[in-house]
């Protein structure tokens, strides 16, 4: 479902920015691994690890939790930096409602734009209209009914949002759960029960009739936040996830670059259990990880997008 | 040979997208990660995805010598963008350690359409699908900068090379497995019957 003409004109005007553009993007990343870097090397061992794309940033999430204050855009030579370091793409942060600064990443001619819970949101009501910009959005989800409204925004790929710097998968487990389980049960409604459920999901009815037929999101869905060990990122695959963010558990790990390569494999052979177990030995220490119950409701990052 | 049996290399990337375009062409699709999958397909597709990836991934998990080896002997062979660039002999300016299969006596340069922001999609005329243009997807795409003499080019869009066929082995800088126009995979499955 999209706003955008998704077929080409004529030879001689190529289209861009279009729907099918936009999300084909998302689709060549597929059971691949998305890391969070803060600098041009660690773009560079992400690349050399086998990363499908990095996230460029100034603080990695475990440390946006440890130094408080306002999360903000990346510096752009920051992030330039690292667009010319690597050859796979380079995604980057905006706030939630900050069309400014995602113009901004737009110009720096970044690959994809995260309008991410993880900075402070600019805006309490509104999110980015993503259909105003050529460069395709990642936006994280904890529900389906959050999924379908930013996918009507103009998101052209979902990540489940997890808890991002915490090292800890409960709660990437629980939002692509909830995910997955809410398509399945508009699966089993018929054409007049779904206008109900749209309602109920707050979404548009032609985004989830969509979902409800073709038995998934009509974007790519990964996973996010609290990925720390290759079982982890395979845990999400198997559970449905079609790739892996991983944010601090690479770069707070004892040893990013074998943690990295270890991640990559799991991620692709996730339903191989020797493979995996293989990619989990002598991997030093994982980053240290917080309890989600104990995190206090202001610190919860996935509470923030509506 | 009745029907064949395709595979698409799972390592990473637009898997899905190139079972069902080939289930469409009448072809049986499946997923290819280890050599003993590889050694029971009767031709295989290397579909879209992040070619350090998969260089990467083929290399440490034992695929890329079987692999060559294969596409040495004759197996048919197709590779849209990233399974284009593995499908090159040669890499313009390749990544450390990047290694492709080989396959197509052709120089290729990666991204060479630019970044996300440029991904395009156009009409492209190919030679030998019949029935107009295809609606090519371009995504962070490469072109050929120059074939051999054995290669036969098929399309170009703007100038640049953007598809090429040799023997067995067919390759596109674009995406038709992101469209519902199978052509190209019914050209493939074809190429796979008569090499059969």
């Amino acid at each position: 479902m999209s706003t955008q003409s998704t077929t080409p004109q004529a030879a001689d005007t190529p289209a861009t920015g279009t729907a099918r553009v936009k999300r084909g993007m998302a689709e060549q990343l597929k059971g691949g691994v998305i890391m969070d870097v803060v600098t041009p090397e660690q773009a560079k061992i992400a690349e050399d690890a086998g990363a499908v794309a990095v996230m460029a940033l100034e603080r990695v999430p475990a440390d946006i939790r440890k130094d408080g204050g306002v999360a903000r855009m990346s510096d752009p030579d920051m992030i330039e930096g690292i667009i010319d370091a690597v050859s796979i793409p380079v995604m980057a942060k905006s706030r939630i409602g900050h069309f400014v600064e995602a113009q901004v990443l737009q110009s720096l001619g970044v690959d994809y734009i995260d309008e991410s819970e993880v900075l402070t949101p600019a805006d309490e009501v509104n999110h980015s209209d993503k259909w105003a910009f050529t460069t395709p959005f990642v936006c994280g989800a904890t529900n389906l009914g959050e999924a379908l409204r930013r996918i009507a925004e103009g998101a052209a790929m979902i990540r489940s949002k997890g808890e991002a710097g915490t090292g800890n998968v409960v709660e990437a487990v629980r939002h692509l759960r909830q995910i997955k389980n809410e398509i399945g049960r508009l699966r089993a409604l018929d054409n007049h029960e779904l206008y109900a459920a749209a309602k109920e999901l707050r979404a548009p009815y032609e985004l989830v009739k969509e979902a409800a037929e073709l038995g998934k999101l009509p974007v790519v869905l990964f996973s996010a936040g609290g990925v720390a060990t290759p079982a982890d990122a395979a845990l999400m695959r198997q559970l449905g996830a079609e790739g892996v963010f991983v944010g601090s558990g690479i770069f707070k790990s004892g040893d990013p670059a074998k943690r990295a390569a270890a991640i990559v494999k799991a991620t692709t052979f996730y339903d191989d259990p020797k493979i995996i177990a293989d990619a989990s030995r002598n991997l030093g220490e994982a980053m240290v990880g917080i309890n989600c119950d104990t995190l206090p409701e202001a610190e919860r990052y996935a509470n923030r997008g509506w | 040979m009745s029907t064949p049996v395709i595979g698409v290399l799972a390592l990473q990337g637009d898997v899905r997208e190139h079972l069902v375009a080939l289930a469409a062409a009448d072809a049986v699709a499946r997923r290819v990660r280890r050599p003993e999958e590889l050694a029971e397909v009767d031709a295989l597709v290397i579909p879209g995805g992040e070619s350090t990836t998969m260089s990467k991934l083929a290399a440490l998990f034992g695929m890329a010598e079987p692999l060559r080896e294969r596409i040495r002997s004759g197996m048919p062979v197709y590779g849209t963008c990233a399974g284009l660039i593995m499908l090159a002999d040669k890499i313009l300016d390749p990544r450390s350690g990047q290694e492709t299969f080989g396959g197509i006596d052709m120089i290729v340069r990666r991204n060479a359409f630019g970044r996300q922001n440029e991904s395009f999609e156009a009409a492209v005329e190919v030679a030998g699908v019949p029935g107009g243009p295809v609606e090519g997807v371009f995504i962070r795409a490469p072109w050929v900068e120059s074939v051999g003499a054995a290669a036969e080019v098929l399309a170009e869009y703007d100038g640049h090379i953007v598809a090429v066929r040799q023997g067995n082995v067919l390759a596109t800088s674009f995406h038709p497995e992101l469209t519902g126009d199978h052509r190209l995979h019914a050209l493939f499955a074809e190429m796979v019957r008569a090499a059969g």
